[in-house]
């Protein structure tokens, strides 16, 4: 029998949980992961990667599409659903045994059951949902000195609107179709939502969005949803805005959806599929939360900056911790709780410089404020854009639809926010971040050298606009 | 990537310090939280514990080195699997030469050793441009902060050599302005200049003018004398603060001074009562209650009684205080200086409670043990030269403070009492007050205050 007393015991293997079991593994504490079904949690078995994957072949399709803009001939292609399908579900394992590995090698335990906290320090594993790997430890008592719960988040459900897995989706039924649905309605239009708006539009269906607040991607800047909207609505997706769900009647194999718009007026809409993406709750439940007085809000565990709950010895990181609800975000708190835990001088997260990316077609990406929250904290700004049109290589690259917008404090220099939309630039944003995360001004981002030719131009361009100054516009 | 260990700022005031003290040696392992140095600054010997794991590699700084400025590289440890002797030497390159370091981390065990640091070429480090330039501390050491930090710096007229900075590796970073009083750190350096000045260019060291050199007035000074007839001693830290701080509060602060006498036959006859009463605990009495104790806690009720008194210059505004924070000058031992440890809120604590806490901080004054925030800030200071049976003085004020209270001793004097000639035993007292804060009335008002309480001690039991 192995021993069962750790130093840290973390409930949960996603993003947030492996990354605090590696962390920890590195800092020389014993450690412990407990898992119930899906090594490395959502993200790489049900979430971003096979996401990521779909649309991968989405975009590839696009381009064979509009192979004749770029004089090339392509001939005789089209969608086999099943192949891109496996494709993704292939990379998912790959990841999702990533992980493994990566525990193994840190010689990180892995404990394959249902947890329970029952009592401060004490871990009881019953059996669970899903067999586990080779190697997993089975369920049973454990104790730790410290336990994280990494518990994640699971799709919300509406009342009346219940997912069905045959014909109101949620993105588990969603990323492994057996068919293209000829018609989607979408429920939502934050990142989840518009990602399989994207897809399946690729794809051959008819998409309609109803999102109940005026904005689609609510929590993006105004004018980058703007732009996107427009975007997606010149794709042939339909986008409807202020409009609420108010009732879904199922036939034999569509839905018929009452969508009620702002205006008062309700409409009927019946499609093949219904996929429901409107946001995720913690999974707070039976942990034994309650029962130790554990504080939750909303449906998620109020922890302080380093991650502590307000019961001693018992920590959350990542969705279950509360928003937003990234990946990103909880692998970074994974690393300032296990460090806050060994005594390290571990630092709060500045949770106003997370980056934000959505992957829908263009991509979306962000970080900091948006201009009207900059203006309601009252800044004096400065706003910089420059469209892809006046960069060289996006126009060679045939994505000359874009647009980098930036936000200065006008006072201080001080870069508030960066809201980009085009190609690629879920791979740019990471310039602004670092730029936010060390305090530049716009002095050091101007005097910066960005490489030529690169798409990355556009970055500098913005900034140089936003105080006057842009080169090609 | 070897870590580099740099010279911590101790305080928000700290400049420089002296490496009192390796208590590890190169080879040693070194886990977070193992004490490896002792600093001495002016006022206190601070531990300096390791935030990394590794094995210290190189001392770049040896024991009992003096003036060593903040944030300079002292020791690299090597981290686990990197060459500690790689390292060793890259440490130094790392100290002439910062550029060469990262080269030099990727590959540390390829032919390293030998490598001298290459004197990368003459002006390596002079940035091309002025507005780049690192604003230099007062000492020449380059001071780490982000670019938004130094704009808020320069907009707000803060001197940013005496900022603590929060970041990694004690960089300046936004927020750290954000609790930086301006001009606070080093008024030689006033804000005027800074606010006017085109982005940051380097800022000369900041002497004090018409002050002529140290050397040239020690060559002065031992004109005056026969070479034999005396010995050089060099000031420690805490004399030079001690001389920088009392020579700017005397040429700034326009100080007026006011003095009354105070009846304190009731005091004596309380105390000695108190005393008398006192608990035994552990065989001894609970407390053993001193005039000065009295004194305080006389001078932390004047305050309440008189609040518009208890204020601090800031500049362009008083910090009007809520609580009496009395601080005690404490003399250490020998002329080795003073210093002058706080009793917090020291209206609500009572005469015992005063009493044990002064006993404490003074000991631990006097072994430079005090934690800075036992020793910076406050309402106001006592000085009690009482013991050593001095009538009456005058204090020179400790800025911020708009005022300190000199106190000088209990002595039988023959005094007029309704036309009879008596016997009463006096304590003199002298207020220096700081005209820009306090006018002569008020301050007359508190040292009134003040001497009505020494004089009815019962009010300060209730």
């Amino acid at each position: 029998m192995a021993d069962t007393s750790y130093d840290v015991l973390i409930i949960g293997s996603g993003p947030g949980g492996y990354v605090a079991a590696i962390r920890a593994a590195q800092l020389g504490l014993k450690v412990g992961v407990v898992e119930r079904q899906y090594m490395g949690g959502i993200c790489p078995n049900w979430g971003c990667i096979p996401a990521k994957a779909l649309l991968r072949s989405a975009e590839i399709f696009h381009y064979i599409e509009h192979a004749r803009d770029y004089g090339l001939v392509a001939e005789k292609f089209g969608v086999d659903i099943a192949g891109v399908v496996k494709r993704s579900r292939g990379i998912a394992a790959q990841m999702s045994n990533g992980v493994g590995f990566l525990l193994k090698k840190n010689k990180v335990d892995v404990i394959w059951g249902q947890a329970t906290i029952t009592a401060p320090g004490k871990v009881s594993v019953t059996a669970p949902v899903e067999p586990g790997p080779k190697g997993a430890l089975p369920p049973g008592e454990y104790s730790a000195k410290s336990i994280i719960v990494a518990t994640g988040a699971r799709p919300r459900v509406l009342p009346g609107i219940e997912p069905d897995k045959k014909l109101i989706w949620t993105y588990f039924e969603a990323l492994a179709p057996a068919n293209v649905p000829k018609s989607l309605l979408i429920m939502g239009s934050g990142a989840i939502g518009v990602e399989f708006a994207s897809f399946y539009k690729a794809m051959g269906s008819d998409v309609t969005i109803v999102e109940l607040l005026p904005q689609i991607l609510p929590v993006e800047d105004e004018e980058i949803a703007g732009l996107a909207r427009k975007r997606f609505e010149k794709q042939g997706i339909r986008i409807l805005t202020g409009a609420k769900v108010a009732k879904v009647t199922k036939g034999a194999d569509n839905v018929t959806a009452t969508v009620e718009t702002a205006d008062g007026k309700s409409q009927s809409i019946t499609a093949d599929r219904l996929i429901a993406a409107v946001g995720v709750v913690g999974n707070i439940e039976n942990l034994g939360l309650e029962a130790l007085g554990v504080k939750t809000d909303r449906g998620c565990v109020v922890v302080d900056g380093l991650c502590r709950t307000n019961v001693p010895g018992i920590y959350a990181i990542g969705d279950v911790a509360g928003p937003p609800m990234l990946a990103h975000k909880a692998e970074h708190e994974g690393v300032i709780c296990i460090e806050g835990i060994a005594g390290l001088h571990a630092h709060p997260m500045d949770k106003l410089k997370i980056p934000g990316c959505t992957y829908c077609m263009p991509q979306v990406a962000s970080v900091g404020l948006t201009e009207k929250r900059a203006r309601e904290a009252g800044y004096d700004i400065k706003v910089g854009r420059f469209p892809f049109i006046g960069n060289g290589k996006a126009v060679a690259l045939g994505e000359a639809d874009g647009l980098v917008k930036t936000i200065f404090d006008a006072k201080t220099g001080q870069l508030l926010g960066a809201h980009l939309i085009g190609a690629e630039v879920t791979e740019l944003i990471q310039g602004f971040v670092l730029a936010m995360n060390l305090e530049t001004t716009e002095e050091d981002l101007i005097n910066a050298v960005f490489p030529h030719p690169t798409v990355s131009e556009t970055m500098h361009e913005s900034v140089l606009a936003a105080y006057g100054r842009a080169i090609h516009m | 990537m070897p870590i580099e260990i740099l010279m911590p700022a101790l305080s928000p005031t700290m400049e420089k310090g002296n490496l009192a003290k390796w208590l590890k040696k190169e080879g040693d392992k070194v886990a977070p939280g193992d004490v490896i140095a002792e600093i001495e600054t002016d006022k206190a010997t601070m531990e300096v514990e390791a935030i990394d794991e590794g094995t210290l590699a190189k001392i770049l700084v040896p024991e009992g080195t003096a003036d060593v400025p903040v944030n300079q590289l002292i020791a690299v440890l090597a981290a686990d699997g990197e060459d500690v002797g790689a390292v060793a030497s890259g440490g130094g390159a790392a100290k002439a030469a910062p550029a060469v370091e990262a080269p030099k981390a990727e590959a540390p065990k390829a032919e390293a050793p030998k490598a001298e640091p290459t004197p990368a070429a003459p002006a390596a480090p002079a940035p091309a441009s002025p507005a780049a330039a690192p604003a230099p501390a007062a000492n020449g050491a380059r001071v780490f902060a982000s670019p938004l930090a130094r704009r808020l710096a320069r907009d707000k007229g803060v001197d940013l050599s005496g900022v603590k900075g929060s970041g990694p590796h004690g960089r300046i970073v936004a927020a750290d302005i954000a609790a930086a009083t301006p001009g606070a750190a080093k008024p030689a350096t006033a804000a005027a200049p800074a606010a006017s000045a085109p982005a940051a260019a380097p800022k000369p060291a900041p002497a004090p003018a018409p002050a002529p050199s140290a050397s040239a007035v020690l060559e002065q000074a031992k004109a005056y004398y026969d070479a034999g007839t005396y010995t050089e001693v060099p000031l420690d830290a805490m004399r030079r603060v001690i001389a920088q701080r009392m020579t700017e509060a005397r040429q700034t602060v326009p100080t007026f001074y006011l003095t009354v006498d105070c009846d304190v036959d009731a005091l004596l006859k309380l105390r000695e009562e108190l005393n008398r009463s006192a608990p035994e605990r552990d065989g001894k009495p609970a407390y053993k209650l001193s005039v000065n104790d009295f004194v305080i806690k006389a001078y932390a009720l004047a305050f309440q009684a008189v609040p518009d008194a208890n204020m601090v210059w800031g500049g362009d505004r008083y910090l009007k205080l809520k609580h009496s924070d009395i601080g005690v000058a404490v003399a250490i031992d020998g002329g080795k200086g003073l210093l002058t440890p706080i009793i917090r809120k020291a209206e609500t604590k009572t005469l015992s409670a005063i009493s044990n806490e002064t006993r404490d901080l003074a000991l631990r004054a006097r072994n430079k043990k005090l934690a800075p925030n036992e020793y910076q800030g406050g309402s106001s200071a006592i000085s009690n030269l009482g013991m050593f049976g001095m009538k009456d003085f005058t204090a020179i004020i400790n800025p911020p403070h708009a005022t300190i209270l000199a106190v000088g001793a209990s002595e039988q004097r023959a005094v007029v009492k309704g036309g009879q000639l008596a016997v009463a035993t006096q304590m003199t007292v002298t207020l220096s007050c700081d005209h820009r804060v306090l006018d002569g009335a008020l301050g007359a008002q508190l040292l009134s205050a003040f001497k009505s309480i020494v004089e009815k001690p019962m009010s300060m039991l209730v």
